[in-house]
């Protein structure tokens, strides 16, 4: 055996030992859109096919502009609830789709297509998970299938152990200033090495959801114990499978496999509009950035732990009487898990906004979009010209801990002070 | 007339996700670029071209970046390189993209495109540049997009991946 996980979940769903650079058809476990792709499905859906291939395997979420803050959207919504009840397929209105799919539908091996650019995120768990367009998705819906060019895989092996206050994003930030915003591009990016082994799963989907800022066709990370635990936790009664079949073999062909060292890297900072124009925030606080607005969410970064690094950063303190500041859980899971612990009630008292789960603010549809010369810090994934609003805005990203600590001061600034 | 664009021209920046809620392909093709690029829409006629450096189509996975480009009648999009999810949305729809060299091409120049044999050849400088068309993406080109192409097939997706 010499595959790389990649080529053996393509080879699990196409009945053939396949590997990089074939064309192949798989059939794929599951296929998921949001409130939006899935609109632009229905059309060429509707040209293909009358009945889905497989009700229970197509997973829809309404995440990216719900509750609907337009008439258009609602009009778009509509149709796909029309649609969704037609083919027996309920509506989840429960957060962001990747944090859905992670919590309670992919599992370790699995094929998944998600008409959404950020699908890579659910690779965390060891499956191959590839975002498409709206027609990919229609075609798969109807027949379970899609056809694929296997990825080259390109392993990312992370070496140290990371310095307080350094967390997940920066590694995925370090990495991507490091390969570039095109550095993944029709790859796979498999994410292994000490640093990734001792890592939660929710930080290991920090750095598959990055993955698609690369260009990567998929994201993923062997499934461990790790992989086992956070199953067993947000699925109650889950059999864990074998896992040893969700690894590369140590003769995999790898299209290259690069050493990163994470021991020495300070807290990280993406500035507008790249992905790949990275620098310290230490380096960035000198610079004194006034924030007009932080935002705290998202599919990168809206789960249980970034909302704890919050709190525990806020405890004492005051958030800085300029900023708005808007958190937005990924899930209503995280939603529920924070209320109880407590998180929403400091949160609420300390002034900041605490939104329905949902991609929130991320896609500057609603719940917080920016106006001309306005400054951003956010924990999501991107921040092109115009991403989060007008396109005179500017939008830097960072970790939770970074976006807590600018939210007491507001600027942008180093977290580690706070951490003491 | 050849629209200029520099590397990682976004899908953000084709069409913003604040204008981006319909599935109309003529009220997309009036939201392309309506930000980056305002007199586009306006000024585009059919048969022109889009150059770009690499990564052409980078970031969110909407497909409404290749509707709203096929609605404005482009010829192709030739492109040092493409992003992959837009570039599987521009095979799919039947919109040509390009791989080619577009290092030193003026607005101005007349391109000579031909998908078949590879070749772009600039009549106005007298360059003749390789053009890689993948074969599916010809197929699914001149059959008006796959869904087209499927149909004429019986759903039959082996038949997607026969000839690379």
């Amino acid at each position: 055996m010499r595959q790389t996980l990649s080529e053996k979940i393509f080879s699990r769903h196409c009945g053939r030992e396949v590997f990089a650079g074939e064309y192949i058809i798989a059939s794929v476990d599951l296929v998921m859109a949001h409130d939006t792709t899935c609109a632009w499905s229905l059309d060429p859906f509707s040209q293909i096919s009358r009945r889905v291939w497989n009700s229970d395997r197509v997973v829809i979420t309404f995440d990216h502009a719900f509750p609907s803050p337009s008439v258009d959207a609602a009009s778009l919504q509509a149709r796909i609830r029309r649609f969704a009840k037609e083919q027996g397929i309920p509506i989840l209105r429960e957060g962001v789709c990747h944090q859905i799919l992670a919590e309670r539908f992919v599992n370790p091996g699995d094929l998944v297509l998600g008409a959404d650019s950020h699908t890579p995120t659910s690779g965390a768990l060891g499956a191959l998970a590839i975002g498409v367009g709206s027609t990919d998705f229609a075609i798969a819906m109807a027949t379970g299938q899609c056809w694929f060019l296997v990825p080259s895989t390109i392993r990312l092996e992370l070496e140290g152990e990371l310095s307080p206050g350094v967390y997940a994003k920066d590694v995925a930030l370090h990495i991507a200033a490091r390969i570039g915003a095109s550095g993944g591009t029709y790859r796979t990016l498999e994410y292994g090495g000490e640093t990734v082994r001792a890592m939660s799963v929710s930080d290991r989907l920090t750095l598959t959801n990055m993955a698609a800022e690369l260009g990567a066709k998929a994201g993923v990370v062997e499934a461990d114990r790790h992989t086992a635990e956070y199953l067993q936790a947000m699925r109650p009664g889950y059999t864990v499978p074998d896992l040893s079949p969700f690894r590369s073999d140590e003769e995999a062909q790898y299209e290259q496999i690069l050493q990163v060292q994470v021991g020495d890297l300070p807290p990280l900072v993406a500035q507008p509009p790249d992905i790949d124009r990275v620098i310290s925030s230490g380096e960035l606080e000198k610079d004194g950035i006034s924030l007009d607005q932080i935002f705290i969410g998202s599919c990168t970064n809206g789960r249980i732990e970034d909302l704890a690094l919050v709190a525990r950063i806020w405890q004492g303190q005051r958030l800085h009487p300029d900023l708005r500041v808007v958190i937005t859980p990924a899930s209503n899971q995280v939603y529920l898990e924070a209320l109880s612990k407590g998180y929403l009630e400091l949160f609420l008292k300390m002034g900041a906004t605490v939104t329905n789960p949902g991609c929130g603010a991320c896609l500057g549809r609603h719940l917080g979009v920016l106006a001309e010369e306005e400054v951003c810090l956010s924990t999501s994934n991107r921040n092109f010209t115009g991403r989060m609003g007008s396109p005179k805005a500017s939008i830097f990203l960072a970790s939770p801990a970074t976006a807590a600590a600018s939210a007491i001061t507001g600027k942008i600034t180093d977290p580690r002070r706070f951490l003491a | 007339m050849n629209w200029i664009f520099g590397d990682h021209v976004n899908t953000d920046q084709i069409t913003p996700g604040r204008y981006n809620i319909t599935t109309d392909p003529n009220r997309l093709g009036a939201i392309a670029f309506i930000e980056a690029r305002p007199e586009f829409h306006e000024k585009v006629r059919p048969g022109d071209f889009i150059l770009a450096g690499e990564n052409f189509g980078c970031g969110s996975s909407r497909e409404t970046a290749v509707i709203a480009l096929k609605a404005c009648g482009l010829q192709a999009i030739l492109a040092r390189s493409f992003a992959r999810i837009f570039y599987r949305n521009g095979m799919n729809l039947g919109l040509l993209l390009v791989t080619t060299d577009t290092r030193g091409i003026e607005p101005t120049d007349e391109l000579f495109l031909n998908p078949q044999k590879g070749e772009l050849l600039n009549r106005t400088t007298g360059d003749c540049h390789q053009a890689t068309v993948p074969p599916m993406m010809l197929r699914f080109w001149e059959e008006g997009g796959i869904l087209s192409y499927l149909s004429r097939q019986g759903l039959d997706l082996s038949s997607l991946i026969r000839g690379g």
